[in-house]
C-alpha cells in the first residue's frame, strides 16, 4: 500500500525500468551503436537479435556499464548511468548477467560463487545468503552440485550456476549475453528451460540469443539490429511473421533455413 | 557396405580389458621414460655411468674419510674433507658476532617463527585463529627479543651476522616483497595516471640497478626520505632495500598473472556489483597469484640468496663469516669445505622453498582450478 501512496510510482511504471534514449557509442572511431533508444518496463520480455557485429551485446553491456557510452541517455530503475561510480554501482547491484562464456570464478565453490556478492555488495549474512543461494540453486535444479568447482561441472549446469549466481543479488532486471551461444547442442535445452521459468516468474529480461523458439516462446518484443540500428522492433508473432524491412527478412530467412 | 553397418549396430557393447603387459606398472614405465629408444638407451647408461662416478665418491669425501675433530687444519691427515672447524665455528656461523650468552634469543625467536608461519603456509593448523593473531605480533616479539628491552640486555645490530641475518634479512623481505609487489602491480595497471607513472617509474628504477649498487648508496639515499636527525639501524636499511629491489620483480611477475586473467572475470566481478578493491582481492588477486606462484617462489629464492651481499655494507653474514674463516691461519685452505658447508644452509631453505610451492600448485590444483571456461 505504501507503493501505491508513492505519487512517482505510476509515473515509474510509465517511464519503465530502463530508459534508453538517443544513444550513440564507439569503438575508436568505430560508430558501433547509433541513436538506440529504448524503453524497458517492469516484467517486460525483450530478445536482441541481429547479424554478428550489429552491437547487440554492445547495448546490453551499456545497460550495466561495463560499455562506457559516449551519447545519449540511459536510465536504470530511476538512476542515470554516468560516470558516477557510486551510480554505476547502485546499477550493477540491480542489474544481472550472464555471459556467453558462463564466467564462473574457478576458485570457488559453487555455492561460494552464488554468494559473495549478497555476502560483500549486499552484507547479506553468510547463513542467509547460503540459504539463500541453495533455493536458486534448486531452482535451476543443481543443488547436488554446490560443493563442486566449475572446473568440475559441464557447461549447461556452469550456466546454470551462472544464472543461479546473478539471481543471488535479488536483481530486478537480468541480462543475458548469448547464454547458450557457448554450449553443446544437448545443453542448451536445460539452460533454457531454466530461462522460460525465470521470465514466467515475472522477471524483467533483456536476452541477446539467436534461440528463435525461445523468443516466440517468451519474449514480449522482438528487437532486430544491424549496423548498431534497431532496425525493427515488435511483438515476436508480427517479427516472424511479418517482418518489415528486406534487412529483418534477409536475416530471418539464413537463421530459420537450418 | 551396408551389411557390415548393420552388423555394427547390432554388435554387443564391448567390455573393456586390461591392457597389454609391460605398458603399465614399474617395466612399463622404464620402457617409456628410459629405454624408450637406442638412443635414450644410450643417454640412461651414460647417466648411471656418471652417478655412480659421483655419488660414491661425494659421500666418501663428506662422511668416510673426512676428520670431524681437531683443533687446526694440522689435525686433519685424511684424503677426506676436514670439518673439524664446525665444532669451533657452528655458533659463530649461525649467529655472528652475537653476544654468546645471549645467543637463546635469536634461537627462541628462530622457534617462534614455526608456529607464526606454520597458519599461513598450511591449511589444517590447530588454532589456525590464535595462531594467525600471534603471527601479526609476531614481528615486535623477534624484534625485542633480537634486540633487547623489556629486561633484555640491548644488543647493537652490527653484532648481528652468520645465517641469522640472512634468516632475518631474507624472512623480513619475503613477507613484505609479496604486498608490495601486489600494490606496485595493480598501480602499474592503473587507470589514474599518475598512481601507474609512479608504480612503473619505482619498478624500472629499482630494477634496472643492480642490488649491489643500491646497498652502497642506501646510506645516502635513504636518509633523504627520513627527517633530517634520524639514523637509520643498517639492518633497517639493508632490509629496505632489499625489500624494494624484491618488490619490484615481484611485481612484474604478479602483473603476468593479473594479465592471464580473462577481461571476463574482471567483467563478471564488476556486472554483480563488486567495487575495485573486492573484485581485486576476492575474485582477481587469488586466482592471478595462484597462477604467479613459480614466478613468486622464483624470486623468493632469488632474494633469499641475494642476502649475502650484505656484505658489501660491512655486515657479516653466513658468507661473510665463511669469508673470514678461510682467511684464518689455522683453517687456510679449507675453503672447498667451508663454502659448501654455507651453501647447504642456502640450499635446505632454497630447496624447501621449491618443494612447498610445488605442493600449493598441486593442493590449489585440485581445488577445481582447472582453468576458465572457453
Amino acid at each position: 500500500m505504501v507503493i501505491m501512496n508513492n505519487p512517482n510510482f505510476a509515473e515509474d511504471r510509465q517511464k519503465g525500468l530502463i530508459e534508453i534514449s538517443g544513444l550513440n557509442k564507439w569503438f575508436g572511431s568505430f560508430h558501433v551503436l547509433r541513436d538506440i533508444t529504448l524503453s524497458v518496463t517492469r516484467g517486460e520480455k525483450i530478445v536482441i537479435c541481429g547479424p554478428s557485429g550489429s552491437g547487440k551485446s554492445t547495448l546490453i553491456r551499456c545497460i550495466n556499464y561495463l560499455e562506457e557510452h559516449q551519447e545519449g541517455q540511459i536510465v536504470v530503475d530511476g538512476i542515470e548511468l554516468k560516470g558516477d561510480l557510486k551510480n554505476i554501482e547502485a546499477v550493477r547491484k540491480e542489474v544481472g548477467m550472464v555471459f556467453q562464456s558462463f564466467n564462473l570464478f574457478p576458485h570457488l565453490s559453487v555455492l561460494e560463487n552464488c554468494t559473495l556478492a549478497p555476502i560483500w555488495v549486499r552484507n547479506t549474512p553468510k547463513a542467509d545468503a547460503e540459504n539463500l543461494a541453495m533455493q536458486l540453486l534448486e531452482k535451476v535444479k543443481i543443488p547436488e552440485q554446490a560443493n563442486k568447482y566449475p572446473g568440475q561441472l559441464s557447461g549447461g549446469q556452469q550456466q546454470r550456476v551462472a544464472i543461479a549466481r546473478s539471481l543471488c543479488m535479488k536483481p530486478k532486471i537480468m541480462l543475458f549475453d548469448e547464454p547458450t551461444s557457448a554450449l553443446d547442442p544437448e545443453m542448451i535445452k536445460e539452460v533454457l528451460d531454466v530461462m522460460v521459468d525465470l521470465a514466467e516468474s515475472g522477471m524483467t529480461m533483456l536476452v541477446v540469443t539467436h534461440e528463435m523458439g525461445f523468443a516466440s516462446q517468451v519474449a514480449d518484443k522482438v528487437v532486430f539490429m544491424d549496423e548498431g540500428q534497431i532496425i525493427e522492433s515488435n511483438t515476436p508473432t508480427e517479427f516472424f511473421e511479418k517482418p518489415q524491412s528486406e534487412r529483418t527478412k534477409l536475416f530471418l530467412s539464413q537463421i530459420l533455413s537450418h | 557396405m551396408n551389411s557390415t553397418f548393420q552388423n555394427n549396430t547390432k554388435k554387443k557393447r564391448i567390455a573393456p580389458r586390461a591392457p597389454p603387459i609391460g605398458s603399465t606398472g614399474a617395466i612399463g614405465w622404464l620402457r617409456q621414460n628410459l629405454f624408450s629408444n637406442i638412443f635414450n638407451s644410450l643417454l640412461t647408461l651414460i647417466c648411471i655411468y656418471g652417478l655412480i662416478l659421483i655419488i660414491p665418491a661425494g659421500i666418501d669425501w663428506v662422511f668416510l674419510s673426512s676428520q670431524f675433530t681437531g683443533d687446526n687444519r694440522f689435525a686433519c691427515q685424511n684424503t677426506g674433507a676436514c670439518w673439524a672447524w664446525i665444532d669451533q665455528r657452528t655458533g659463530q656461523f649461525l649467529f655472528g658476532f652475537y653476544p654468546e650468552q645471549e645467543r637463546w634469543r635469536p634461537f627462541l625467536a628462530f622457534l617462534l617463527l614455526i608456529p607464526a608461519l606454520a597458519p599461513w603456509l598450511f591449511d589444517r593448523v590447530p588454532a589456525q585463529k590464535y595462531l594467525r593473531i600471534f603471527s601479526v605480533v609476531y614481528p615486535v616479539i623477534a624484534t625485542i627479543l633480537l634486540v633487547g628491552g623489556f629486561g633484555l640486555p640491548n644488543v647493537a645490530s652490527d653484532k648481528f651476522g652468520g645465517f641469522m641475518l640472512n634468516l632475518i634479512v631474507g624472512l623480513s623481505g619475503i613477507v613484505l616483497s609479496l604486498p608490495v609487489g601486489v600494490l606496485l602491480a595493480l598501480g602499474r595497471r592503473s587507470r589514474l595516471p599518475l598512481v601507474k607513472w609512479v608504480c612503473i617509474g619505482f619498478i624500472e628504477i629499482v630494477r634496472g640497478v643492480p642490488l649491489i649498487t643500491l646497498l652502497f648508496v642506501s646510506n645516502i639515499l635513504l636518509p633523504i626520505f627520513l627527517p633530517p636527525d634520524a639514523t637509520l639501524d643498517s639492518v633497517v636499511r639493508v632490509i629496505i632495500m632489499v625489500t624494494a629491489f624484491a618488490s619490484a620483480y615481484m611485481a612484474e611477475v604478479i602483473r603476468g598473472g593479473l594479465q592471464a586473467i580473462p577481461s571476463g572475470q574482471y567483467e563478471a566481478a564488476k556486472a554483480m556489483g563488486l567495487n575495485y578493491f573486492q573484485s581485486m582481492r576476492l575474485v582477481i588477486l587469488p586466482q592471478a597469484l595462484r597462477i604467479s606462484i613459480p614466478g613468486i617462489v622464483n624470486t623468493f629464492i632469488g632474494l633469499f640468496k641475494d642476502t649475502t651481499l650484505v656484505i658489501v655494507i660491512g655486515l657479516f653474514d653466513i658468507l661473510g663469516i665463511a669469508n673470514a674463516m678461510v682467511a684464518n691461519p689455522d683453517w687456510l685452505g679449507l675453503s672447498t669445505e667451508t663454502y659448501v658447508f654455507v651453501a647447504s644452509f642456502f640450499f635446505v631453505i632454497c630447496f624447501s622453498m621449491s618443494r612447498y610451492s610445488m605442493w600449493l600448485e598441486r593442493r590449489l590444483g585440485t581445488k577445481g582450478s582447472t582453468g576458465w571456461s572457453s
